[in-house]
């Protein structure tokens, strides 16, 4: 029996529930070789800015107990060169695409949004408020709640109600449920949990930090009972509101244990820079999961974790 | 861009033979037909630490010959050096082990289409790739001179069956205990004033890469050199792996040593800005 995989993120349906990471698929091209893009849910795009960026100086990676940090600081092309290049790329491979944007401003943000609502074919627009590997922590939208209201509040009217917008926030929050009530109140469709963790590595040869950056983002298998537990917290809060999951998922067991605590969708990050297939390889062994409990649909399982005992 | 790492397979390879030698451990794995892709300069992405691993990062490490005949139809060899955890447990697994393995990766050395005199410049274990390619660049007809420097001669990887395939080689170490003491920048320097070399190819240290490209800098003298930055994926997606690389305009920006790389032209990398924050664009 085959179960239907489908899924719904606002809007934006979906054939399948597994995704890339926003910074963890780059343009979506190198990872071609690897399985057919069309095949998972959506590439979520590396989060794209105005301007061309450089990023931050190397050392940018440091391998962590099951993780790892990364202190990339949105490398990117600028969003004219992405949206004449990489868009149409994926597009032609018949691959979904959410484009994921960062700003410095909540102006920048807003300008973004205008390039993209004249854009045919993008499925949601990922708004990434939650980006550690910014100079100034002040850029941290997803740790204020004002910040956070004001960026999706300029989005949502700049996109109107066309294209739903998934706000991506941050674990590095007091109260991540209120964060994610204020930018559910100012337009968010759905909420992407969770970005990385922000932490340091000392490097004992040179006894100063080991990042180039100093700081970075925590990601991998060491974050997703994080990820597991922010994503309960929001689903039980609001369970109307669709949830992408994300954090450490590496096996469709992982994907499972998110879906199962109220996300509609996971996506893959850190996993597939270990193993380029890691996001087909996790969505065949979660349909297997779901078979194996006797669920018919995707959409049965979402959640799951919440159900109130009936005996 | 598309078509990048074309012939990159994911493969489950038998270690066919774990042997050390002097300080490094020569492993040889069994890749079947897929070897024919296999050109000198590509590396391999090979997952370290078994199912439960709590590294969960592939290691990078240089293809340094390949073979398609034999028992086993095609066999890659890889010099490791055991000094992190990752290569410590690569370089522990016997005889038999499977390994997954991601490869071919990365930009190739490129082969002069005429016979030309070329230098080959390993530094430490980062002479191994340099053999298989000295094998390929005698057959074009090619001059083919090594030179082979490291701290200490035990950080000196000069195979026995390797030298056959090199018009000359020169082994330079900074404590004198094997070759000359000296550094592989001296000679170098020589040669590139009598004019006895067209191409270098160059892998080892970044240090020892920057001073060769400041050699050849005003020269004619191409420099395709290996570089090393650390990596997460080495498949183009993580972008840790990048260094400042000018294009034939002037423009500078960060390209990604795995799949830009790892051989660059020398004269491009902007070796004085590697490690700082590059100017914004405008």
């Amino acid at each position: 029996m085959s179960i239907d995989l489908s899924t719904t993120l606002g809007s934006a349906w979906f054939p399948a529930p597994v995704f890339t990471a926003s910074g963890c698929a780059s343009s979506g091209k190198e990872l071609a070789q690897f399985f057919p893009l069309q095949e998972i849910g959506a590439v979520v795009t590396k989060s794209i800015m105005t301007k061309a960026r450089h990023g931050r100086p190397t050392p940018r990676m440091a391998e962590t107990p099951s993780g790892m940090l990364n202190s990339i600081g949105l490398q990117g092309p600028g969003i004219d060169a992405f949206l004449a290049n990489d868009v149409p790329w994926l597009l032609e491979q018949k691959a979904r695409v959410i484009v994921s944007i960062a700003g410095e401003t909540v102006e920048e943000y807003s300008s973004l949004a205008r390039k993209l609502r004249a854009v045919p074919g993008i499925s949601a627009v990922e708004v990434n408020i939650s980006c550690p590997n910014v100079e100034n922590r002040g850029l941290v939208f997803a740790c204020d709640p004002d910040a956070a209201h004001a960026v999706i509040d300029g989005v949502r009217r700049t996109l109107g109600g066309e294209l739903p917008i998934i706000a991506k926030l941050s674990p590095d929050v007091t109260n991540i449920v209120e964060i994610a009530k204020i930018v559910v109140d100012a337009g968010a469709d759905a909420l992407a949990l969770i970005n990385t963790l922000l932490g340091m590595v000392i490097n004992l040869d040179t006894m100063r930090p080991h990042l180039g950056g100093k700081t970075g983002g925590l990601s991998g298998p060491a974050i997703r009972p994080v990820a597991v537990r922010a994503i309960y917290q929001v689903h039980a809060a609001m369970p109307k509101v669709p949830i992408l999951g994300m954090g450490g998922v590496a096996s469709g067991r992982d994907a499972l244990e998110l879906i199962l605590a109220g996300a509609s969708g996971v996506s893959v990050g850190t996993a597939s820079f270990g193993n380029p297939e890691a996001p087909i390889k996790v969505q065949r062994e979660l349909a297997e999961l779901l078979a194996v409990r006797g669920f018919n649909s995707l959409r049965e399982a979402v959640g799951f974790a919440h159900r109130v005992e009936t005996q | 861009m598309a078509g990048i790492n074309r012939h990159a397979k994911t493969m489950i390879a038998t270690l066919v033979s774990n042997k050390r030698v002097g300080q490094y451990h020569q492993l040889i794995l069994d890749v079947g037909g897929a070897v024919n892709d296999f050109r000198p300069g590509n590396f391999v992405a090979v997952a370290v630490g078994g199912d439960r691993s709590s590294m969960v990062l592939r290691r990078a490490f240089a293809i340094s010959r390949i073979s398609d005949r034999g028992a086993y139809g095609g066999t890659m060899e890889i010099i490791v050096a055991p000094h992190g955890s990752g290569s410590r447990w690569f370089c522990a697994q016997p005889e038999g082990s499977e390994i997954d393995v991601i490869a071919p990766l990365g930009q190739p050395f490129g082969i002069p289409t005429h016979p030309v005199n070329a230098l080959l410049v390993g530094g430490g274990y980062g002479s191994a790739p340099l053999f298989g390619l000295a094998e390929i660049l005698k057959d074009r007809g090619c001059t083919v001179d090594m030179i082979l420097g490291a701290s200490t001669a035990g950080k000196i990887y000069a195979p026995l069956e390797g030298k056959r395939a090199v018009n000359t080689l020169r082994i330079y170490t900074e404590d004198g205990s094997m070759g000359t003491a000296g550094r592989v920048t001296d000679p170098i320097t020589e040669l590139l004033a009598a004019n006895r070399v067209d191409v270098i190819y160059s892998c080892g240290p970044m240090g020892m890469l920057r001073a060769i490209s400041a050699l050849t800098a005003n020269t004619d003298v191409v420099h395709q050199c290996a570089v090393e930055e650390s990596m997460a994926c080495g498949v183009g997606i993580c972008m840790t792996c990048v260094l400042p690389v000018s294009d034939e305009a002037g423009v500078v920006t960060m390209k990604r040593s795995c799949i830009d790389g790892p051989v660059m032209d020398g004269a491009l990398v902007q070796w004085d800005l590697v490690g700082q924050v590059l100017p914004v664009n405008e």
